[in-house]
């Protein structure tokens, strides 16, 4: 087919792509074009082309920062815990919904559930900070009501990150049940009546087939996160965190924001988020490598 | 017998479990409703926990009457339909070509677009690129930066790609051009894809915060969880000095005040959920196949 012919046939497609494509050039690309600041003493007035070279000056710098290690721990600390802590909740819950056969409670409490993956984490802030205050909080009035004395959930680092941890499992909890739901369906149901033939009562069924079921599922998702450990919401950690936990609520996306927008060391904030995007990289591929070595052997 | 007897004692168990779980779960919003409905004396005295003391609506009364609040509100819900439907133009008119096999160049412009799945500038650099093309403080800085999802892309060019390839070249045959094979076949077809992947544009948007707190300063463009933000952010300060001189603080309205903007703020959201929930979670199935 000529170049005339198929222009002819596919102009059309061509004029649909440019405005999309314009904006991932302008959008996406444009700001890696920024990246330099990371090696430049940029300055708002010289811009980008006209602030001087210092080539890795300021990384040295943000690596001899303890605020940069310290956001960094926090970072890779509460991923981490957050694993841990919010894996076994949607699971044990997906296993029980699973095995539910009253199909209108089994819908209701997957509705109920999931509610708290919808809403904004300002809102979840702002639910956090009533339920878990010290004075009027719904949680201490009950703990002085029977005599202890109030826990301060959110102004005390340890407390703190106890309750972060829990409202991330409250907010996410419900959105990896249905996911591992989704996974339960797929179990062949031949399984499970040849096993109680057999003999093999409730439990038994669970543990030899409907967690082997779900492994692979299990081994994806623990990868997508494990790939995922540098990389960390804004959102979440700003509006839960506050000044008075800072030690443990300060986190890349955080210090990144703190130092650069709020005190204007663009360099420095550059350098850092350079820093995520390459280690964030490395391991999401490395997740990946992982995954298609696993997958080779355990699923499909 | 005995199997039996044992099966229903795990019924019963997990109905129980389950329902503790969802009360539980319900708990904090039930909580923020009791606060936001309840006299500053009781509030503050730690007497309210699940149900109103000293029943009023005055807290209401001075958020519906807050001109700024209601001016967010409708902003937020303007703002939420422009980002949806300019997203969902701009991931059609993307995604409908990347679907067609024969397009020269395909793989190139796929692969510009997965690239920024894996890498992208930072927030700093697009922080600049905003300011320097003079959209600071305008409603197009919380637009235009995330106008294509490229996952959502995916999404959109694999389900595209589904459908029968018959149909496309029966459409040819009978002359039809490209344009009139998306709008006349294409995208009636897609109509669950399309739903969803609105919904995910229209919710992310709905609950953005960063962005908002980046780029807006002017407060008659504060979206809904900014202007919230502004809000709750006071309570935060209040409650540290509390715990740290255990000092009683006069202004003990803010909590409920704060309690009523929440709920004002969750409302819309909880609204149309039960809606959206199908969407959401045959959405997150589509997500979770493709990833």
């Amino acid at each position: 087919m000529s170049f005339k012919n198929y222009m002819t046939r596919y102009w059309q497609l061509y004029a649909l792509v440019v405005l999309p494509l314009a904006y991932f050039l302008i959008f996406r690309y444009g700001p890696m074009y920024g990246i330099q600041i990371a090696f430049k003493d940029f300055n708002f007035f010289q811009g980008i082309l006209g602030s001087k070279w210092i080539g890795f000056e300021a990384f040295r710098e943000v690596f001899g920062m303890r605020d940069f290690y310290l956001a960094l721990r926090n970072t890779l600390m509460l991923n981490f815990l957050d694993l841990i802590v919010s894996f076994p909740a949607p699971l044990f819950l997906a296993i029980l919904l699973y095995e539910l056969k009253v199909v209108w409670f089994k819908r209701l409490s997957q509705t109920v559930l999931y509610i708290p993956h919808f809403i904004s984490w300002v809102i979840i802030g702002g639910i956090v900070y009533q339920v878990f205050g010290t004075q009027s909080g719904m949680i201490n009035n009950l703990i002085t009501s029977i005599g202890f004395e109030a826990i301060p959930f959110l102004t005390s680092k340890h407390e703190w990150l106890a309750t972060y941890l829990m409202v991330g499992v409250w907010q996410s909890a419900g959105w990896g049940t249905i996911i591992y739901l989704a996974a339960l369906t797929g179990i062949n149901k031949e399984l499970f009546e040849a096993a109680s033939i057999d003999g093999a009562g409730r439990l038994k069924r669970i543990w030899h087939i409907t967690l082997p079921g779900l492994k692979s599922t299990i081994v994806v998702l623990l990868i997508i996160n494990l790939g995922n450990m540098i990389t960390i919401g804004f959102d979440r950690p700003y509006v839960i965190g506050n000044l008075a936990v800072r030690e443990y609520s300060d986190v890349l996306s955080t210090f990144v924001y703190r130092v650069g927008l709020q005190s204007g060391q663009y360099t420095m904030a550059t350098v850092v988020g350079l820093f995520q995007a390459v280690v964030g990289l490395i391991f999401v591929l490395g997740a990946n490598y992982t995954s298609k070595k696993l997958t080779d052997e355990s699923i499909l | 017998m005995k199997e039996q007897n044992a099966s229903r004692w795990f019924d019963r168990m997990t109905v129980i479990i389950l329902t503790i779980t969802t009360l539980l779960c319900l708990a904090p919003f039930v909580h923020l409703v009791a606060i936001s409905l309840s006299s500053a004396g009781p509030i503050t005295s730690g007497k309210v926990s699940l149900i109103p003391v000293d029943f009023t609506l005055e807290a209401y009364a001075k958020v519906f009457s807050d001109a700024s609040m209601i001016r967010s509100m409708f902003f937020t819900i303007g703002l939420t339909l422009l980002f949806t439907a300019s997203c969902m133009l701009m991931t059609i008119a993307l995604g409908y070509p990347l679907s067609r096999k024969k397009l020269k160049g395909r793989k190139m412009m796929m692969l510009v677009v997965v690239i920024t799945m894996f890498f992208s500038g930072g927030i700093i650099p697009e922080y600049i690129l905003v300011r320097n093309l003079n959209l600071l403080d305008t409603v197009w800085a919380i637009v235009l930066p995330g106008l294509i999802n490229p996952f959502y892309l995916i999404i959109m060019v694999s389900f595209l790609n589904n459908i029968p390839e018959s149909l496309e070249e029966s459409a040819e045959i009978d002359g039809s051009s490209h344009f009139r094979t998306l709008l006349s076949i294409m995208l009636p077809l897609s109509l669950p894809v399309l739903a969803t992947l609105s919904l995910f544009y229209a919710v992310g948007r709905w609950n953005g915060f960063q962005d908002t707190l980046m780029y807006i300063n002017s407060p008659e463009l504060y979206p809904l969880q900014l202007k919230l933000y502004q809000m709750v952010q006071n309570s935060m300060i209040t409650d540290l000095l509390k715990s740290e001189g255990g000092q009683r603080n006069m202004l003990l309205v803010p909590e409920s005040l704060k309690a009523a903007s929440v709920i004002f703020a969750t409302v819309p959201i909880l609204l149309v959920y039960p809606w959206l929930q199908r969407f959401f979670v045959n959405g997150v199935m589509l997500g979770a196949v493709k990833g």
